[in-house]
């Protein structure tokens, strides 16, 4: 299905990079010509505390804003947001639109039998991805599991471009950017991991891209075809 | 580069290490860095107000309507502080309150480079509003910003603000008063605005919010009107968050309030303020005191009424309409409910729904004569709303009771602050054109002349 609006909904962990996933992603879309906007939504900034973040990407300007209680996508960030209920909806599921896809970051499946058929009648498609295992595998670290998340994302829904995603990380990661005090910690912590600002680049982008393959060829494969339209067509 | 860092380790206020290799990020007392605010740079040769110096004096016409503006991306926040910046505001007083927006914060650069020429931090909000009350009877401009809980704990001496014909501006960034506690914009606080006798307008974006507070100036200093005008956002949707603002230079201002056009005097060494007290109405009679009591609110909402021309004028209407003629459906909206209706709209067209917007800006006046003009062949009219209480729908039910035949749905409602998804908008819609609800959302309160007596009933409890 083509849409002309793609709504995403993060559900991680404080920490994780939910808050800048979404960010990168919105940064992505607006750099491919397309119209988006990325919302944080948490409580205290605590690590491992639930973390929410939405991105809208589509063809035309967009005017609503704040939570989405209806999205076109899920990405589960951490396990725990299924096992441990560290989300803002239960099920992590609420509200998923028909035709849906959720994106779940863990090498086991996690759902039960009653949230699979759920899933099921709702026509909504699962990709299990192993996000923190190719963030290690390729960038080192697995502070780079959202790069997989939002890589997976774009491979499967094309509602951003690799290159989009790429200026999108030489923007928010190459100059000084401060969000909050909680983000500025946490970028601190990222680029000490990598010896050079362009290696961090480079790494993340790497990750994107691994990320962006994997999802691509599961969605071909699995003919899940949630899209959102190129914006000539609008 | 790292070497000299490994000494000593520097902590930022919560005694967390700072090892940053870039320069040092400055941060509040809370540990958040400071990223709206540029650390001052003294440059003791260097004039700070050289820039607002040069600011010149031009016409509200030229400002609104004529001066080019350029676009800009900016917080709601930002847009209060430019528009602040071309108002030749003379005194602004602080109170950090929370929840907060930056505004009053970005106030304080202003008044560093000289935008401007008084400000301070209160010691609450009931001093902030009663200290706005007393510079303003003293005769300048001033403005001043709070939010959710802060409007609360100023409402008392807000409530007297129009009964003492004080022009002055203030913004409210609604956020949640009532318990439990939450900190996200649900707007009831407008409901107890809606009956101070000021002049209350709802701003939908930035880009309403930087121009009602400019507009808000001019309206509130005319002689015929001379009140105080509230400007109201979703906070966080709008101040937190950013938008297209069209802005005319930084070179340009208003002209600045002159007092003397007031409907009454200003106090100073010949109308001093004990003459007020020593002459209260009350000393005299009781049946004195009704009188004037009476005679002084209706002069009240009398200037509030006579503000509509100055609103016509400077603002454009007190509503906007879009796509009502004809519509199967109108959305009636202030505030960030109108932005989520947008929304609705275009979902409604992809089901061959045609539904009308009419965005409120201006609640006090209320657009009652615009309202039944509008409506007056409405079938349905959805009233979405941010708050418990429907203080909209109530209001546009009484207006066009006996004009029009429409079905009225209050709501969809949200509450605690959270954003309207704006399928319940459409459910509302399709709902109240087919009788039948979808599930997705509780049943609203729905008022009209072809429902029967329990709907009606439901409607008048649940408002």
């Amino acid at each position: 299905m083509i849409k002309k609006r793609i709504n995403i909904r993060m559900s991680g962990l404080g920490g994780q990079g939910a808050v800048t996933g979404a960010h990168v992603m919105a940064m992505a879309a607006s750099k491919d010509g397309r119209f988006a906007i990325s919302n944080p939504f948490f409580g205290a900034e605590k690590r491992m505390a639930p973390a929410e973040s939405y991105c809208r990407i589509g063809v035309e300007r967009i005017y609503d804003r704040g939570e989405l209680v209806f999205p076109d996508v899920i990405e589960v960030y951490h396990p725990q947001v299924i096992t441990m209920g560290k989300s803002y909806t239960m099920p992590f599921y609420s509200g998923i639109k028909e035709g849906g896809v959720v994106i779940i970051n863990s090498d086991v499946p996690l759902l039960s039998d009653e949230d699979i058929q759920r899933l099921k009648d709702l026509n909504v498609a699962v990709f299990y991805i192993k996000g923190t295992q190719i963030a290690l595998e390729v960038a080192g670290t697995e502070l780079s599991t959202n790069m997989t998340m939002i890589g997976s994302a774009a491979g499967i829904t094309k509602c951003v471009s690799l290159n989009g995603l790429d200026l999108a990380l030489q923007e928010r990661f190459g100059k000084k950017f401060v969000a909050s005090g909680g983000t500025a910690t946490l970028d601190e912590a990222i680029k000490k991991k990598f010896a050079k600002k362009e290696m961090l680049l480079q790494k993340n982008f790497a990750t994107v891209k691994a990320a962006y393959e994997v999802g691509a060829e599961w969605a071909e494969k699995n003919k899940v075809e949630l899209q959102v339209a190129a914006m000539a067509a609008a | 580069m790292s070497e000299s860092l490994e000494a000593e380790v520097k902590t930022n206020p919560q005694g967390d290490p700072i090892t940053s290799l870039e320069p040092e990020q400055k941060t509040n007392p809370q540990g958040d860095p400071i990223t709206s605010v540029a650390a001052p740079k003294v440059d003791f040769k260097k004039d700070p107000h050289a820039e607002a110096k040069k600011q010149r004096v031009v016409t509200p016409e030229y400002m609104f309507f004529e001066a080019p503006r350029t676009k800009e991306f900016i917080t709601g926040s930002e847009s209060a502080k430019e528009a602040v910046r071309r108002s030749n505001v003379d005194l602004s007083i602080a109170y950090p309150i929370t929840p907060q927006s930056e505004t009053m914060q970005l106030i304080g650069v202003l008044y560093g480079e000289g935008y401007v020429k008084e400000y301070y931090r209160g010691e609450e909000e009931y001093g902030v509003m009663s200290a706005i009350a007393g510079a303003s009877r003293a005769g300048v401009r001033c403005f001043t910003a709070t939010a959710g809980p802060g409007t609360l704990r100023g409402l008392e001496p807000i409530a007297s603000w129009p009964g003492h014909r004080l022009p002055a501006v203030a913004m409210f960034t609604c956020r949640v008063v009532n318990a439990p506690l939450a900190i996200q914009p649900d707007n009831i606080e407008v409901s107890y605005l809606l009956n101070c006798g000021m002049i209350v307008f709802h701003a939908e974006n930035q880009q309403d919010l930087f121009d009602f507070i400019m507009q808000g100036f001019i309206i509130s200093e005319k002689n015929d009107v001379t009140l105080p005008v509230g400007v109201a956002c979703d906070g966080f949707f709008v101040t937190h968050a950013r938008g297209y603002v069209h802005m005319q230079e930084k070179g340009i201002k208003l002209p600045p309030r002159e007092a003397w056009r007031g409907a009454v005097p200003v106090l100073d060494a010949e109308n001093p303020p004990a003459r007020l007290s020593r002459d209260a109405p009350v000393q005299k009679s009781n049946f004195m005191a009704y009188n004037i009591h009476a005679v002084w609110q209706q002069e009240v909402w009398a200037a509030v009424e006579r503000s509509r021309k100055y609103i016509n004028q400077y603002m454009g209407g007190l509503v906007t309409a879009e796509n009502v003629e004809g519509a199967d459906a109108i959305l009636v909206a202030s505030g960030s409910a109108a932005a989520q209706s947008r929304e609705a709209i275009r979902l409604c067209k992809d089901k061959g729904l045609q539904v009308g917007l009419i965005k409120i800006r201006s609640l006090r006046p209320f657009p009652t004569a615009e309202l039944r003009q509008l409506c007056a062949k409405a079938k349905l009219i959805v009233v979405p709303e941010f708050n418990y209480v429907a203080w909209l729908a109530k209001d546009v039910a009484a207006a066009i009771y006996g004009f029009s035949k429409a079905k009225i749905v209050a709501g969809p409602h949200v509450y605690g602050g959270m954003s309207m998804p704006v399928e319940m908008i459409v459910d509302e819609i399709t709902g109240g054109l087919t009788g039948k609800k979808s599930g997705n959302v509780p049943m609203s309160a729905i008022m009209g002349c072809d429902v029967d007596q329990a709907a009606v009933a439901h409607f008048m409890q649940n408002i």
